[in-house]
């Protein structure tokens, strides 16, 4: 097998637990997202377009719709002769038979599929986060700065730096602390959970890793701090555009609205940075006479004849006339019948809102919305706050 | 599926002026997001049918980059697919004049396939059909070729179809008429036919004997009595593209809810070259009223029964009514366009005014800017 200088190892293997019905039926990687894509689109995307184009998604929660979803990878390009995606699923072996059980622990179970392509550099990258960025330039830094490990990190807030991994950094870069979900964080740099290994140490960590039972095999809670321990080289380097964690029902249904404003970098056109999915084909979105779209994404496939505002609406929806779309989400193949209403909602996939019908909460009192979430392809709402 | 399909993409490329001077009539923007071609490669592909050749004659680098190695119509495959075939020169000839000397130049694929039946189809003819249901009428008929036809009301000569068919009750075809136009309700060709590939062969050595070259004229029509033709009615709904104004017509006709169901979904999906691009976004202020828009387009202004292509721009204030805008072209500010074709990757500057009328669009030459 021909040496590659980075591949991507991809943890896909989340359950989204707190994305509640969303994630009954599907991986979280494989929820929609943003119109015409699924989460795994922006992290896949952003590999081939940094020219990475070996790959290794590990999955393992109902994986069946992400590996179709993800397939040959011919979507994003990555149908490789010499590389491509390679889906790793946790497997038996002779003597013993293990789910991955941490974020480390599923990369260690892969090592001879690293191993087989013999890369200098090892990325390592989730699959529910939603950004866009050039790992090459990650990794140039990462070669520049001779060390062991670079995290990408980005600034967040006082509140929320207890949510994330900190990251504690000198002057020059260089990582002096670094603590999981903090009480009294350090710093406000929070790992971004994109993380450029040095081959060699990363093989050398996860094994010995490996041997500690009381580890809970996770590379921000073990294997981080035990490079730091050991006295391993760890820099940071900080990411400056749009990065989200879309791990909750409210974090996903903001990271949608983002999008609206039309500033946001994700849904900037760039011809040689395109976000890559798997095509459903569908013709083109009619709007009706009498519809009124106001700050809205909509994708092909659509049929509008009533009111979309500050919405997404994903591919195959249908909005009668008389109703209205608000501050909501719409995933494929949602049907709002006349004068229904919604709002401050995710309607799950093929949902069918009744004529009639009034989904969501309003917010007129001024306090934060709780999000309603329509669960796919049922008639019943369910809500979760 | 024992039956293998020609596409002829650079059938009547002429008439369409402007439009088709650098790209085929198979290769026309069509719908938002389509090339003519692939309704009829979809057909086809949705009928089963695997093995499909795509005869070009000029002009066919827009075919070929559309077309690709044929992924999206799942026709990349290791046996049969999809099969591009230039002109065959032999030294003497230039290109070909017809469909015969076109057929003549790829006898080899021909005789190199194996399914038992050919199916031959021009490109500029829209609509959702089944080849399949097509087929075993054509089998059961027991005829030496079989046209399809779609029973039409013809207005007058200036009305005039390329063939119309008069058949028998059992649809046996009496008397093949070229180019003719008598109002009324006719049988006209709607430029397929099946046949058995061998007899397709054997056709094209005899016709090339005589240097025959117009399939049409010279086969269907002078040996309409000679050879067993049938008829196979069509009954669903077509969108013929002959003309600048057909071509303008055909577009906004899928502005009504029924050709849409009709074109898109009847026997299956329509598959197109993929592109990648992000969402369409609406912006606040922008209005729409019966419009198709694809993907990647960000609109800020007022569109009214128009097309609009993927990645298309309507600035602020911009006024869209009753045009076909194609891929990538910018519409700035304050524009005012009426009864227009803008092709693909045209700029209309700030607060330019431009209006064809009903029947005359104008059209916008592919990368101009304005």
């Amino acid at each position: 097998m021909k040496k590659k200088k980075c591949i991507a190892m991809l943890l896909a293997g989340g359950q989204g637990s707190r994305l509640g019905t969303l994630t009954r039926h599907i991986a979280k990687p494989a929820v929609p997202f943003g119109g015409k894509y699924r989460i795994i689109d922006f992290t896949l995307s952003n590999c081939v377009n940094s020219g990475i184009d070996t790959v290794g998604v590990l999955t393992q929660y109902k994986p069946l719709e992400l590996n179709d979803y993800i397939g040959n990878g011919q979507p994003w390009g990555l149908d490789r002769n010499r590389g491509g995606v390679h889906i790793l699923q946790p497997y038996a072996r002779t003597s013993s038979k293990s789910w991955y059980e941490g974020t480390a622990n599923a990369v260690f179970q892969n090592l001879t599929f690293i191993e087989r392509y013999d890369p200098r550099y090892v990325l390592v990258l989730s699959g529910d986060h939603i950004y866009r960025m050039d790992y090459g330039k990650l990794v140039a830094f990462h070669e520049e700065k001779e060390a062991d490990c670079t995290i990408a990190v980005i600034d967040v807030s006082k509140e929320e730096a207890s949510r994330f991994g900190i990251v504690e950094a000198d002057d020059a870069g260089r990582i002096v602390g670094f603590e999981e979900k903090p009480k009294h964080p350090k710093s406000t740099k929070a790992s971004m959970g994109v993380y450029v290994f040095n081959c060699e140490a990363l093989k050398r960590y996860l094994t010995e890793d490996d041997k500690q039972d009381a580890s809970s095999h996770d590379f921000g809670k073990n294997i981080i701090p035990a490079m730091l321990a050991g006295g391993c080289r760890l820099v940071a380097k900080e990411f400056l555009g749009y990065w989200k964690d879309v791990g909750t029902t409210e974090s996903l249904w903001e990271a949608n609205m983002d999008l609206l404003n039309p500033t946001c970098e994700l849904y900037q056109a760039d011809e040689n940075l395109r976000i890559y999915a798997r095509n459903e084909e569908r013709p083109p979105t009619f709007v009706a006479e009498g519809a009124i779209l106001e700050n809205a994404i909509v994708t092909k496939g659509c049929e509008i004849y009533g009111q979309v505002t500050d919405s997404v609406i994903s591919g195959g929806c249908v909005i009668e006339p008389g109703a209205a779309v608000l501050h909501s989400v719409l995933l494929p193949g949602v049907y709002v019948e006349e004068n229904a209403k919604v709002q401050n909602a995710i309607v799950g996939k093929n949902a069918k809102i009744e004529s009639g019908s009034l989904v969501g909460e309003d917010n007129d009192d001024g306090k934060k919305t709780p999000i309603t979430v329509v669960a796919e392809k049922r008639k019943k709402v369910s809500k979760t706050v | 599926m024992n039956m293998m399909g020609i596409i002829f993409s650079n059938i009547y490329d002429e008439r369409l002026g402007d439009i088709t001077r650098r790209r085929t009539m198979a290769s026309l923007p069509f719908g938002g997001r389509y090339r003519l071609i692939d309704f009829v490669l979809s057909n086809m592909v949705n009928a089963g049918i695997t093995n499909v050749g795509v005869i070009t004659k000029q002009n066919y680098q827009s075919l070929m980059d559309h077309l690709g190695s044929g992924k999206e119509w799942d026709l990349d495959r290791k046996v049969d697919g999809l099969f591009i075939l230039p002109p065959f020169g032999d030294g003497q000839k230039s290109v070909y004049r017809g469909k015969v000397e076109a057929l003549w130049g790829t006898r080899r694929f021909l005789e190199r396939s194996n399914e038992e039946y050919v199916l031959l189809a021009d490109a500029n003819i829209i609509c959702n059909i089944d080849y399949q249901k097509m087929l075993s009428e054509h089998v059961e008929s027991g005829a030496q070729i079989s046209i399809i036809t779609k029973r039409e009301s013809i207005m007058g000569q200036k009305d005039a179809r390329d063939v119309i068919v008069r058949s028998d009750l059992s649809g046996k075809v009496k008397e093949v008429l070229m180019h003719y136009g008598i109002p009324g309700v006719a049988s006209c060709g709607i430029g397929m036919y099946i046949t058995k590939r061998e007899f397709l062969l054997k056709l094209l050595y005899e016709a090339n004997s005589y240097n025959l070259v117009d399939f049409e004229r010279e086969i269907l029509q002078a040996k309409c009595g000679e050879l067993d033709i049938h008829s196979i009615e069509f009954d669903g709904r077509i969108l013929r593209i002959g003309c600048v104004e057909e071509y303008f017509c055909a577009n906004l006709a899928l502005l009504e809810p029924e050709v849409r169901k009709e074109i898109f979904f009847r026997h299956g999906a329509v598959y197109t070259k993929i592109l990648d691009e992000v969402p369409t976004r609406y912006l606040k202020g922008c209005s729409l009223k019966n419009s198709l828009v694809a993907d990647g387009c960000t609109i800020m202004g007022e569109v009214e029964n128009s097309v609009l292509f993927r990645g298309v721009y309507v600035g602020t204030g911009a006024k869209v009514k009753n045009c076909i805008i194609m891929q990538d072209t910018k519409i700035e500010d304050d524009v005012s366009l009426e009864y227009t074709i803008c092709d693909k990757d045209v700029c209309v500057t700030k607060g330019r005014l431009l209006a064809g009328a009903a029947g005359h669009p104008i059209i916008i030459n592919k990368g101009k800017t304005i």
